[in-house]
């Protein structure tokens, strides 16, 4: 009996009281008292964050997996960063210049910053941070990027001068890699140091805590060069089923999460979600594309591979795989950016156009069998991808109905990663392959459409092979100027749009959950994060 | 137990290297940002590029000196990624294990006792449905009643992070309330399937002639169940525990994902598919030995109950 008392006291406790209390805290700030006060900011809260994976290594130039990265990004400042807007700004440079034949670059440092244990922050760490990616016993994975400077010179405590071996325009924002403190890890080994897990740097947040595979907690920088963040500790909690952390979002253990396209349409337009959480969608950094190996010759005409993309319904792939929720992509480069070309019109769907240029190149059913045919050997063709992801597979057989309208047979196969690589896509073993790029922040897009890149295990797998390209991307990458980069650029994307090498599908909307009491958010170009020490919550509405 | 950890490591080695790829090409292999020469010199750098008996010369020696090596995903030691994990994981192991014998003995030894009584009918309807259901299912269902509707236990994780704020006493109600959930659910498969054993062993047992002999010399049927019938029945019993203790420290990679369990089954799994050997080889090397040692306790276990077994 008592059991049963306490049962239902409890059941009432969680079923009424709660929602609740949520309501009073969601109806409260509406009012305009509570939006006055939100004015000026105050400091307190705790943000709760779920990701699938836990961080590996908290040095900046060692960090190859998002979450570390992310972390890297709350606890260290490089030279430069990308602002709302991803326009390069400086970071823990206040300016900068670049000679006119573009060999060197000098910086001119903040002179307010200071690194978590008090020490100051000067030039000195800057060449340390870049001397350290530099040798590679240190395993840095990005050492290429760094391998034209020629020389750094200190100049004084607060400007340092890097000179090139040929002019690189990439070099600003490789530049804004996190810097790591050289008066902690002068004379340790980078690989088995703990500083990995036990990290000192500049950034808004200071490194607290880590249990693998449960949580890192994160404190506020009081002595932030900006500003102190308000939310004074940032958590991340790793929760490895995305069903499992919806249910958390919902029960209200952890601030924020990455929606599933699922969970975005169907399972968040309900009152308890929208009285507690706030969605947004801004265009994700990445780009997903069905390559032609143009090495085959099925593939060897541009009208056919102009056909393909005319025929793949691009909108059909977004609505059937994303529920909607992303936009078509014509190009290499990130929609919404000044490199890429809204006016490349790319293929929207047209299969009178296709049936057209396909007959303009010699496809045609000659002999009724239903499929189409040119000198007696049927159009059919193998198109791969990767095992474990979704939404490719589905991308795959979408497709493959939508050229079986042509008369076009799609065989579908679906390999595993290692193998995927290894064998199909580094040996060019291949007629046709759905995969992604991220479409890097520089628009520098050498290691994947240079001709150079083509060679056997190179990114440019499909062989695409044009000289203007060619000459494009080199001078892209020793141009300064941006709006000299921006004409190159979107040139680029003009010729690649043309000689369709892909069928560019889609930009996959990033969807973040956040729960309401953070203010501040500002869905940007660069998403939502960029401004995370602006975000607050009220005094009212705090939970921890 | 020598030559069969060198031969069981050396399989093991040579499997991973069959596998196509290496750990540079799964996490670099089409990154813009990674040149080939930088995947290249990491190759080099975590000696990848010698041959493969070679690399395994040079783990034994490490190993013979129980040194693990260092993973390759984060340079940190194998034995120290490897001591993180295991009190969570030991801890549901034990826990969970104690649970399923607790309970499966006595409702297989009853049903035995008892059989063809309605009990014993219900119980196989039980085990019957304990086979049957997925054992992910029932635990995403746990989760979806008890933590998220009902709200009683947490929904998922070991601790909270706020945890170093409570008490001692409190961090200890605060674990065994994360506790309940992830027990239950990986002690459900197992009851079935050992309450099984625990009633065919005892049914065994029951009709064997000593127990006809026992009971004509009018020994009381509870001594004639438990102390005769009982000790010979748990024999097969002890077998399957020997077979059981590899599998507490290996953990489970899908009751530790859904319920957020930072254990060894993650670990494994995480090493495996971001071909990270000297991880690979330590797990493997680790349950190797215990499964060993497992076998071994078993049979000094069998030596204690049954009398006709003595080594010599």
């Amino acid at each position: 009996m008592i059991h049963k008392k306490r049962n239902k006291k409890s059941l009432f406790l969680f079923s009424k009281l709660i929602p609740l209390l949520f309501a009073v805290l969601i109806l409260y700030p509406q009012s305009p008292v509570f939006a006055q006060k939100n004015l000026q900011p105050s400091s307190g809260d705790a943000f709760v964050t779920a990701e699938i994976g836990d961080a590996r290594i908290l040095i900046p130039f060692l960090a190859d997996d998002s979450a570390s990265s992310g972390l890297c990004g709350l606890i260290f400042n490089g030279l430069t960063k990308l602002d709302r807007d991803l326009d390069i700004v400086g970071d823990a440079a206040e300016r900068w210049e670049v000679s006119e034949d573009g060999l060197v670059i000098t910086f001119y440092l903040r002179k307010n910053i200071k690194w978590h244990d008090g020490y100051p922050f000067t030039s000195q760490d800057i060449k340390f941070t870049y001397d350290l990616i530099r040798d590679p016993q240190n395993g840095c994975p990005y050492i290429s990027s760094y391998a034209d400077i020629e020389k750094m010179d200190i100049l004084d405590d607060y400007t340092i001068r890097f000179k090139y071996k040929k002019p690189y325009a990439p070099a600003l924002l490789k530049l804004g890699m996190g810097i790591v403190p050289k008066h902690i890890l002068q004379g340790q080994d980078m690989r088995t140091s703990d500083f990995k897990r036990n990290p000192i740097g500049t950034g808004p947040y200071k490194f607290k805590k880590w249990k693998t595979d449960e949580y890192t907690v994160l404190e506020a920088n009081e002595e932030y060069f900006e500003h102190a963040p308000y939310i004074q500790r940032h958590i991340t909690r790793i929760i490895p089923n995305q069903a499992i952390q919806f249910l958390e979002l919902v029960a209200g253990s952890v601030d924020s999460m990455t929606l599933t396209p699922y969970q975005y349409i169907y399972r968040t337009s309900g009152p308890r979600f929208t009285k507690s959480f706030n969605k947004y969608s801004y265009l994700s950094h990445a780009y997903t594309y069905i390559g032609y190996n143009l090495e085959d010759p099925l593939f060897k005409d541009r009208r056919v591979r102009q056909a393909l993309s005319y025929a793949i319904d691009k909108k059909e792939i977004i609505d059937g795989v994303l529920l909607g929720l992303g936009e078509i992509c014509s190009g290499p480069f990130l929609k919404g950016t000044r490199f890429y070309n809204e006016e490349a019109e790319g293929y929207p769907y047209d299969i009178e156009k296709a049936k057209t240029l396909l007959g303009e190149a010699g496809w045609s059913d000659h002999d009724g069998d239903g499929i189409l045919d040119k000198d007696g050997i049927p159009f059919k063709f193998k198109l791969i991808t990767n095992q474990g992801n979704k939404a490719r597979q589905d991308i795959a057989t979408i497709a493959q109905r939508q050229l079986s309208r042509l008369g076009i047979k799609v065989e579908i196969q679906t390999i595993a990663w290692a193998a995927f690589l290894n064998e199909f896509i580094d040996k060019k073993k291949f007629q046709a392959v759905i995969l992604g790029w991220t479409t890097p922040q520089d628009p520098d897009c050498y290691s994947v459409w240079h001709s150079e890149a083509a060679q056997e295990g190179g990114l440019n797998f499909i062989s695409y092979k044009n000289k203007e390209v060619d000459e494009l991307i080199v001078k892209g990458n020793t141009t300064f100027d941006v709006e000299k980069r921006e004409a190159i650029y979107k040139k680029i994307h003009k010729i690649i749009s043309v000689d369709a090498p892909y069928t560019f599908l889609y930009f996959p909307y990033a969807t973040p959950a956040v729960s309401k009491r953070f203010r501040g958010i500002d869905p940007a170009p660069a998403g939502i994060g960029y401004n995370f020490i602006d975000w607050h919550v009220s005094p009212d509405e705090r939970k921890y | 137990m020598i030559p069969m950890l060198i031969g069981i490591s050396l399989v093991t080695l040579i499997i991973m290297h069959l596998a196509p790829g290496d750990p540079t090409s799964i996490r670099y292999g089409l990154n813009p940002e990674v040149s080939q020469s930088a995947r290249a010199k990491l190759v080099q750098l975590y000696g990848l590029d010698k041959p493969i008996l070679t690399q395994y010369v040079m783990w034994l020696k490490r190993i013979l000196t129980l040194d693990f090596g260092r993973s390759l995903l984060d340079d940190r030691p194998v034995i120290t990624k490897i001591m993180e994990r295991l009190p969570a994981t030991l801890l549901l192991n034990i826990l969970s294990l104690i649970l399923i014998f607790g309970i499966a003995l006595p409702i297989g030894v009853t049903a035995a006792v008892k059989y063809d009584s309605v009990f014993d009918k219900v119980t196989t309807i039980f085990v019957f449905i304990g086979f049957a259901t997925p054992t992910f299912w029932f635990a995403l269902m746990l989760i979806m009643l008890f933590g998220f509707q009902l709200g009683w236990f947490p929904i998922s994780g070991m601790r909270p992070w706020y945890v170093e704020y409570y008490s001692l006493g409190g961090q200890i109600k605060d674990l065994v309330w994360h506790l309940i959930l992830p027990l239950v659910a990986t002690s459900f498969g197992g009851l079935a399937g050992i309450s099984r054993y625990a009633k065919s062993s005892m049914l065994e047992a029951i009709r064997q002639d000593y127990i006809r002999t026992a009971r004509s010399k009018g020994l009381k049927e509870r001594r004639v169940i438990y102390r005769h019938a009982l000790k010979n029945a748990v024999l097969p019993l002890i077998t399957i525990l020997g077979f059981i203790l590899p599998s507490l420290i290996g953990g489970s990679f899908i009751f530790e994902t859904i319920f957020a369990w930072p254990g060894m089954g993650r670990l494994g799994y995480e090493a495996i598919m971001n071909y990270d050997y000297t991880t690979v080889m330590g797990v493997g090397i680790i349950s190797t030995l215990l499964t060993l040692v497992g076998i071994l306790i078993s049979d000094i276990a069998y030596a204690v109950v049954d009398p006709r077994i003595r080594y010599k």
